[in-house]
């Protein structure tokens, strides 16, 4: 097949963008710059379409899509930003916040924090909605490591690294519904884990404060996950 | 296995019915059997032995009208029976080929009247764990001529043809999806069928797969030979144990009599169904979900496209119907799709099950010709709501339904018109309220189940349905403002727009229809702190009613 | 148990363990076996427990995670033990607008426990099901498994006082 058989020509936000076949409407979008938020999404990990903050309108479309696991097509044409898409947006944000305890202020993220700072970026002044305080547990038995539940928003970064990347698969959730918690082997304390390897990297891509590192604060507490399109791409290279 | 064979099974059947004068067919659905039904079939059979007759009682499926179980047919008078007892036997024996029992009759009235049978059609006629009695009442022709005569496209065409539409709420195409799956690559397909009856209050799928479960098994296997699979699945609930029961001895008559296996019919067509069973998780009626859980894996859903047909289990194109949808496929092949077709609306064709439960006169599993009002069902059929009270709303559709009031009565039963008005088909299940429900606790009902059964992946399905469920709580309590009404309308807006699959897209549509018809249900609640049906405690009363329970669990 | 990548030895000399065995081998020992086979633990075992869900996994070569994930995911999956009776109170739609909201608050009362939990004694656990489809006959209670319909508090009470009693 040519290459030109795999470019796509679509319009995003009305401007004209060519895009590979097998990109998302979010990888074409920010190869042009165009902002679409997005919580669950993390370069080098898989999609799971979760937190629907990248929801976009597509012509022609029932619903709104999810720009992180729609494909581009021929022709399509996606607006990212509309009065309505602004406000689901902000109420979704919302319900993140009120869900646990997002207190930004009194958080080891603040600062650092990805949903703190989308919600200056999309507006979202203040959370109207009653917060549910679940009371949830901090565990802190791991020697280097500290994960507190109150703050995590079940993106399952720290799920998808630690069994796509890392290969131990400590990480997982149980239950269901609000009752949903990230686990770390049979629900045992992280410390006591039997698989756990301590490389970190759930640590590095966990969006908020749930899970950080000890003996640290103020600045120090910024997250790194860069390594994981090197990672990715050092291993794709392996493979050929 | 070939038509000829086929007859004489279906001859032999006959003339082993021929050695007696009279049959008595107990149910032995679920409901019947709980009240021992069994007992009740071998106390009339050696009864009747007792007194000379030449009869024997047989073992069938639900016979529809469960209230007035434990249910009897006498054939050939086609006498019916209701509230039969194990110390009835004597009589019912005795009076065979005399007057019927009079003080047994189960007081029906119009409960057969415009009901049409199609997926029903064998049940309370034929022993479910028996292939032979299914065969000769025509089962399994359609699989021997779709195999022998037909293309897969034909098959297809059939389908299509007869505008079938998916039985388990959606409504899509059956044909359509068919053809797709078809079209699709793949050297390995596979073949589900959707028995994770999630919906509360209806139960036509358990009925189905205990009282006919070889009519299933035929469906899914003439649907793998058009799509072009060798291996399905039928997911059902654990909670239906005596439906999973009936559905491995189903199984392995099939196999033992050719119908699955390697070279079915004399073809070189190979197929096989194993049976999965669900764990307690309603999301799984999603067909992603299902797929996963299939996979042993959480049941929850993930982002549509790529679409089973294309991406389903393991990867490979999957077809998913559900049990209704499947069961009405032999007919289909059997007597052609513009025979299928020539019952029921403009866009909806053939007939539908429901289970028709509530506040009721008669509840129990009701067929009727798509296009039937709801008055007829509900009035006619059903007899009515009882004891002197009014009717107040129709639930249909489930948790992703919607509330019906009086005024939609005469609304004829179509997957469009259901969806117009607010509701929808859903698999089935019928509920009726009268004036003792309150519709804002009916509401919240829904809603507390879509927060329970919400799999936790996509945010507003997980914390929306708690902070709705939490504002309905409120209104309940008439501790609640009009803002609160309006967050409340806001959240059904962004979830339902929102949400990643169907159970947070539709978990809205209850809240949505009863603020469409009952909307001064809402504001009694909340500006005069009255509730209209009387259900809510509120103010006082509530707080005597908080004070007493609180004393006496822990006392 | 230690980290290693061969099948682990049953449990215990417990028979039950080789039905649960049984269904694994049934299914090639894949990892899709997982909820069939929790299946067989819970109606070997009444429920599921920490070893039983760490041996089923090891054996399956699902990580603890996962399978822990699937255990608390599907509410059929019970991880605490039962007790000597259940009494199951139907909460589907039909029920519901029969009342059966009331009878769990009768139980509740009578129990002095509320659904998922079992008397101090051992004797009793109340739960509730989302629907087990003789809404025909609603309200629907299951006394150890066997169904009882159009059920009434009294008659509730009455079924609840006889487990109890000596």
């Amino acid at each position: 097949m040519s290459a030109e058989a795999n470019i796509r020509t679509l319009t995003i936000d009305e401007v004209d963008i060519s895009a590979r076949a097998d990109e998302t409407i979010l990888e074409a979008a920010r190869e042009h710059n165009i902002d679409i938020p997005t919580l669950c999404h993390l370069e080098g990990l898989s999609e799971v379409g979760a937190c629907r903050l990248c929801l976009v309108e597509v012509k022609g479309a029932r619903r709104l899509l999810p720009a992180c696991v729609t494909r581009v097509e021929e022709g399509m044409e996606v607006t990212t930003h509309s009065a309505k898409i602004d406000r689901y947006r902000q109420m979704v944000l919302e319900l993140f916040f009120a869900e646990r305890n997002h207190v930004c202020s009194v958080c080891v993220a603040n600062g650092h924090c990805e949903l703190q700072s989308l919600a200056l970026r999309l507006g979202m002044t203040h959370v109207e909605l009653p917060y549910q305080y679940p009371q949830l547990p901090v565990d802190a038995s791991h020697p280097r490591f500290t994960v507190d539940h109150n703050r995590c928003v079940l993106c399952t970064r720290c799920v998808r690294v630690c069994g796509e990347v890392e290969g131990a698969n400590t990480w997982g959730v149980m239950g269901r519904g609000a009752q949903s918690l990230v686990i770390t082997d049979l629900k045992e304390p992280w410390g006591e884990s039997e698989t756990c390897t301590s490389c970190g990297k759930c640590v590095q891509v966990c969006p908020t404060g749930a899970l950080f590192e000890k003996n640290r604060a103020g600045t120090k507490t910024a997250k790194h996950p860069e390594f994981l399109p090197y990672l990715r791409i050092m291993r794709e290279g392996e493979q050929r | 296995m070939n038509v000829e064979e086929l007859q004489q099974i279906a001859a032999a059947v006959e003339g082993e019915r021929a050695q007696y004068e009279y049959e008595v067919n107990v149910c032995m659905g679920t409901s019947c059997l709980a009240q021992h039904s069994d007992r009740i079939r071998e106390a009339i059979e050696k009864e009747a032995a007792g007194c000379g007759k030449k009869c024997r009682a047989r073992r069938t499926g639900c016979m529809g009208p469960c209230a007035a179980g434990p249910m009897v047919l006498v054939e050939p008078a086609g006498i019916r029976y209701g509230h039969v007892l194990e110390t009835d036997a004597k009589e019912i024996a005795e009076s065979l080929g005399r007057k019927p029992v009079a003080r047994l009759d189960p007081q029906l009235g119009s409960y057969f009247e415009g009901q049409h049978f199609r997926v029903l059609e064998n049940v309370g006629h034929i022993d479910p764990e028996n292939v032979e009695e299914y065969i000769a009442r025509g089962g399994y022709e359609a699989l021997v001529k779709a195999l022998t005569e037909m293309t897969p496209a034909q098959v297809i065409e059939q389908i299509a043809k007869s505008g079938l539409r998916g039985r388990g709420g959606g409504g899509y195409p059956t044909g359509l999806k068919w053809d797709t799956v078809a079209k699709v690559k793949g050297a390995q397909k596979y073949v589900i069928c959707n028995g994770d009856e999630g919906d509360p209050g209806a139960f036509m799928d358990r009925s189905v797969l205990e009282s006919d479960p070889q009519r299933v098994i035929e469906g899914m296997a003439i649907a793998a030979y058009a799509i072009g699979a060798t291996k399905g699945y039928i997911y059902v609930r654990a909670e239906y144990p005596l439906a999973v029961q009936r559905l491995t001895v189903a199984i392995q008559q099939a196999r033992r009599r050719g119908f699955l296996g390697n070279g079915i019919c004399e073809t070189t067509f190979s197929f096989d169904v194993d049976i999965r069973l669900g764990a307690g998780a309603f999301v799984c009626g999603e067909e992603t979900a299902l797929i996963a859980s299939i996979e042993g894996k959480r049941g929850t859903p993930r982002p549509r496209p790529p679409y089973p047909a294309v991406s389903g289990l393991w990867g490979a194109p999957t077809l998913i119907n559900n049990v209704e949808t499947f069961a009405n496929v032999a007919p289909v092949i059997r007597k052609g799709g513009e025979w299928f077709a020539s019952m029921g609306t403009a866009r909806s064709k053939g007939t539908k099950v429901f289970a028709l439960t509530g506040k009721i006169e008669r509840t129990g599993l009701v067929e009727v010709p798509m296009g039937m009002t709801l008055r007829q069902i509900i009035f006619g059929i059903g007899g009515g709501v009882p004891d002197g009270h009014k009717f107040k709303a129709v639930q249909t559709g489930g948790p992703s339904g919607g509330c019906l009031p009086e005024e939609h009565l005469d609304l004829s039963i179509s997957y469009d018109a259901l969806i117009t008005a607010g509701s929808m088909m859903g698999s089935g299940g019928m509920i009726v309220m009268d004036d003792t429900s309150c519709m804002v606790s009916v509401a919240r009902f829904f809603m507390e189940f879509c927060m329970t059964e919400s799999c936790g992946k996509c945010v507003p399905c997980r914390a929306g349905t708690v902070q709705m469920y939490e504002l309905l709580t409120k209104i309940c309590q008439g501790e609640a403002t009009r803002r609160d009404l309006e967050k409340l309308e806001e959240l059904c807006e962004v979830v339902g727009a929102t949400s990643l699959c169907g159970l947070g897209q539709t978990a809205p549509n209850p809240v949505l229809s009863t603020l469409r018809y009952f909307r001064h249900e809402y504001l009694a609640h909340i500006d005069e702190k009255r509730c209209p049906a009387g259900v809510c405690e509120i103010g006082d009363a509530r707080r005597l009613a908080h004070d007493a329970a609180r004393t006496e669990v822990h006392a | 148990m230690p980290l290693t990548t061969e099948r682990p030895p049953l449990p215990s000399e417990d028979r039950r363990w080789r039905i649960v065995n049984g269904t694994m081998r049934k299914h090639g020992y894949s990892r899709n076996a997982l909820i069939e086979t929790l299946h067989t633990v819970q109606s070997s075992f009444g429920y599921l427990d920490e070893p039983s869900i760490r041996f089923v996994a090891r054996s399956l070569r699902v990580p603890l995670s996962q399978a822990y994930g699937v255990a608390t995911f599907y509410h059929f999956f019970s991880l605490k033990p039962p007790g000597k009776h259940t009494c199951t109170v139907c909460l589907g739609t039909a029920c519901y607008i029969r009342g059966s909201d009331k009878l769990v608050v009768e139980a509740e009362k009578r129990l002095h426990i509320h659904p998922g939990e079992t008397t101090p004694d051992g004797e009793v656990s109340l739960a509730t099901v989302r629907c087990v489809g003789d809404c025909g006959r609603a309200p629907v209670v299951l006394f150890d498994g066997e169904l009882s319909a159009q059920m009434e508090p009294a008659r509730l009470t009455a079924r609840l006082d006889a487990w109890r009693k000596p």
